[in-house]
C-alpha cells in the first residue's frame, strides 16, 4: 500500500513539474492552481505513507535511507506551504516540485537502503533531533531553491535581454530576502535538533559529528555575515545551493552512521 | 436580431476628426437617448475614448438603424461626410472582441481599453439603454478580453523606454515605495521616467543638473530635491535608482567613483538607468555585484521584444475571438426574439 501511495505521490509531482515545463515552453508561465492543487495531493499521500510506516515501526518513520529521503520530501513540500503563503514568491512551487520529485524518484528507483533499523528503545529525545533535522534540511532545501531562483533572476537581470524567466520570476530583492530567512528557519531547527541530541545523550560517531557540525558553522556563518552585511545575497544564494548540495551528497553517510549498531 | 457597429479611430481618421466626435460626461446620456430613439433600435452603447468612438446597436431592422446612426452623426460632427465605418452582426461582435482585448489599440495588448469599455457599458446599462443582446455581447466581451489576457502573451512586458525601466525597477526592488531616485541630468525623458516611479511610490527624488535653476524647478514640479552637479555623488547615499541623461561627452560614473560609493551600499542593489548619448555611465558598471545598468539601447531592445512578442500572439488571439464569436452567433440564433 506504501509503495502504492509513494507512487502517486511521484505521478502528481511530475505532473505538476510537466506541466510547468509546457507552460514554460509556451511561453504562458504562471503555472497557477494545477500546481498548487498538485503538491497538495502528494503531501497528503506522503503524510499518509508516513503515517503508514510510522505505525509499522512504531516510531517516527526516518530509520533507513529510505525512509529519510521520503521525511525530506514532506519536509521540503512542508516548508513550502509555509514560507509559500508567507512569501507569495511566483514559481516558487515550479522550482520546488522538481526537487521533491527527484529526491522522491531517487528513493523509489536506486537501490538504497530500504531496511528500518529499530532501536530497543524509543527514546523521544532522539527522535525529535531526527525529524527536526530532516525538517530543517527541507528548510534548506527550499533556501537552495530559493538562492537558485535568486541567481537565475540575477543572470537575466544582467544580461538586459528581458525575457519570459525575467517578467516571471520573482523581485531579485524578495528572493534574496527569502533565501535569508529560509536560511535562519533552518539554522533554528538545526539547532533545536542538535540540542536534542545533546539531551539524548546519544553516542555519536566523529565523522556524522564532525560533518554535521561542518553543515551548521556553514548556514550560522551566512546568517552571521548577512546580518552584519558583509556577505552580498548572490554569494549568500551560492553558498545556498552549495551547502544544500553536500547534504544531500553526504545524506547516505550520515544516515549510514546514525543506525543502532 | 442584428448587432451593428459604426465608428471612428485611430486607424481611419485622426485626432482632429476623432475629437469632433468624443462624447463624455453629460453628453454621453443625452447620446443615447437620442440613439435610442431610433426607430427599430433595441439597445445602444457608446464607447468613446481618446483613440475611438464606436457606437453598439441591437436591432431587427438594420438597414434603417444604420441610416439613422448615419443621420445622428453626421448631425453631430456638422460635417456630411464623416470616416465612419459600419459593421454588422459577425464583423460587429468580432470587432468588439478585439477592441475589448486590446488587438486593436494603439499599442497592441493595451489593458486600458478593457475598463474604458467596462465604463461606457456600465454608463449605458444604468441608463437602461441596453437591451438582452447587448448584455450578453459585453458580457462576453470581458470574459472573452479576460481569457485572451490570461491564456496568451498579449500584455507582456512593456513596449515603451519609460515603462521597461519602471517594470525592470520592479523586477529589482518588488515594492518601489520608500526607494530613492537620483536624475543626473534633467532630460525629458528622465523626467518621464522618474514621474512614473513616482507614481508607483518611489520616496524621493534628488535633481542634479549642470543648470541648478532646471534642476530645481524639475524637483519642485516632482517634490523632490535639487542638488548642485559637482555635488551629486555627495547625496548618493541610499539612492536606489539613478537615473542618467545629461549631454556629458565621457562617462561620469566609472567602476572607480561607483566602487567606492557601494561600499556604503551594504547589500542594496542599485539599479541605473542611463538615456544619455554618449553614455554617462561606463558599461563596466553592470559587472559590480549588485548593480543593474540598462543603456537606452537595452531598455529599447527589450520593448521592441515585447512589442514583437505581441505581435506573434495576435493569430493566437484571434483564433481564440474567432471561437467565441461563433459561440456569440450561435447563441443569438437560438434567442431571436429576447429583444428587451
Amino acid at each position: 500500500m506504501e509503495a502504492y501511495l509513494l507512487a502517486a505521490a511521484t505521478f502528481c509531482l511530475l505532473s505538476s513539474f510537466g506541466h510547468t515545463l509546457f507552460k514554460l515552453g509556451s511561453g504562458r508561465v504562471q503555472p497557477g492552481r494545477l500546481n498548487l492543487v498538485m503538491m497538495i495531493v502528494a503531501f497528503g499521500l506522503l503524510s499518509m505513507d508516513l503515517w503508514m510506516r510510522g505505525e509499522v515501526q512504531r516510531s517516527c518513520p526516518i530509520n533507513s535511507l529510505f525512509d529519510v529521503l521520503v521525511f525530506m520530501s514532506w519536509s521540503t513540500i512542508l516548508i513550502y506551504f509555509v514560507v509559500g503563503s508567507a512569501y507569495r514568491l511566483s514559481l516558487l512551487g515550479a522550482f520546488t516540485s522538481p526537487l521533491v520529485l527527484g529526491i522522491l524518484l531517487f528513493a523509489q528507483i536506486t537501490p538504497i537502503n530500504r531496511d528500518a533499523h529499530m532501536r530497543l528503545f524509543r527514546d523521544h529525545w532522539i527522535e525529535l533531533h531526527a525529524a527536526l533535522s530532516i525538517i530543517s534540511y527541507g528548510a534548506f532545501a527550499l533556501a537552495g531553491v530559493a538562492g537558485l531562483m535568486y541567481l537565475l533572476q540575477n543572470r537575466q537581470l544582467k544580461k538586459r535581454k528581458g525575457g519570459t524567466l525575467l517578467y516571471n520570476l520573482p523581485p531579485i530583492t524578495d528572493l534574496g530576502i527569502a533565501n535569508a530567512r529560509l536560511i535562519w528557519l533552518g539554522l533554528i531547527l538545526l539547532t533545536i535538533s542538535f540540542a536534542a541530541g545533546f539531551a539524548s545523550g546519544m553516542q555519536v560517531n566523529t565523522l556524522k559529528f564532525w560533518t554535521s557540525a561542518g553543515i551548521w558553522a556553514a548556514y550560522a556563518l551566512m546568517v552571521l555575515l548577512r546580518g552584519i552585511h558583509t556577505m552580498a545575497p548572490k554569494r549568500t544564494a551560492i553558498l545556498s545551493v552549495g551547502v544544500f548540495i553536500f547534504i544531500l551528497v553526504t545524506l547516505p553517510v550520515i544516515q549510514h552512521l546514525s543506525n543502532p549498531k | 436580431m442584428t448587432i451593428l457597429c459604426a465608428g471612428i479611430n485611430h486607424h481611419n481618421a485622426p485626432i482632429e476628426v476623432r475629437e469632433k466626435f468624443a462624447i463624455g460626461g453629460n453628453d454621453l446620456q443625452e447620446s443615447l437617448a437620442q440613439l435610442r430613439a431610433i426607430d427599430g433600435l433595441f439597445g445602444a452603447v457608446i464607447v468613446s475614448t481618446c483613440n475611438r468612438v464606436e457606437f453598439y446597436a441591437a436591432s431587427v431592422c438594420p438597414m434603417r438603424v444604420m441610416d439613422g446612426m448615419r443621420r445622428f452623426i453626421d448631425k453631430r460632427a456638422g460635417v456630411t461626410e464623416a470616416p465612419f465605418y459600419t459593421h454588422d452582426s459577425h464583423l460587429s461582435i468580432r470587432h468588439l472582441f478585439r477592441v475589448a482585448s486590446g488587438l486593436d489599440s494603439m499599442v497592441i495588448g493595451e489593458t486600458e481599453i478593457l475598463g474604458q469599455i467596462k465604463q461606457a457599458y456600465s454608463t449605458a446599462f444604468e441608463f437602461g439603454a441596453t437591451n438582452v443582446h447587448l448584455n450578453k455581447l459585453f458580457q462576453n466581451a470581458f470574459r472573452v478580453a479576460k481569457q485572451v489576457r490570461s491564456e496568451t502573451q498579449i500584455t507582456r512586458g512593456s513596449t515603451s523606454v519609460g515603462s521597461v525601466a519602471v517594470d525592470l525597477a520592479g523586477k529589482i526592488f518588488g515594492d518601489l515605495s520608500g526607494r530613492k531616485v537620483m536624475l543626473l541630468g534633467a532630460g525629458d525623458t528622465s523626467e518621464r521616467v522618474a514621474r512614473s516611479l513616482v507614481s508607483r511610490g518611489v520616496r524621493t527624488v534628488i535633481v542634479a543638473n549642470r543648470t541648478f535653476d532646471r534642476a530645481a524647478a524639475l524637483a519642485d514640479e516632482i517634490g523632490g530635491l535639487a542638488v548642485h552637479f559637482d555635488h551629486w555623488h555627495t547625496a548618493f547615499d541610499e539612492v536606489d535608482i539613478l537615473i542618467c541623461s545629461t549631454a556629458a561627452p565621457h562617462p561620469i560614473v566609472t567602476r572607480e567613483k561607483l566602487e567606492a560609493i557601494m561600499q556604503s551600499h551594504q547589500e542594496r542593489p542599485l539599479f541605473i538607468i542611463d538615456l544619455a548619448v554618449p553614455r554617462d555611465v561606463h558599461p563596466s558598471v553592470n559587472d559590480l555585484e549588485n548593480v543593474y545598468l540598462y543603456d537606452i539601447d537595452s531598455l529599447e531592445q527589450i520593448a521592441r521584444q515585447s512589442i514583437e512578442v505581441r505581435q506573434g500572439e495576435i493569430t493566437r488571439c484571434e483564433k481564440m475571438i474567432d471561437r467565441h464569436v461563433r459561440d456569440f452567433l450561435l447563441w443569438m440564433r437560438n434567442h431571436p426574439g429576447a429583444i428587451r
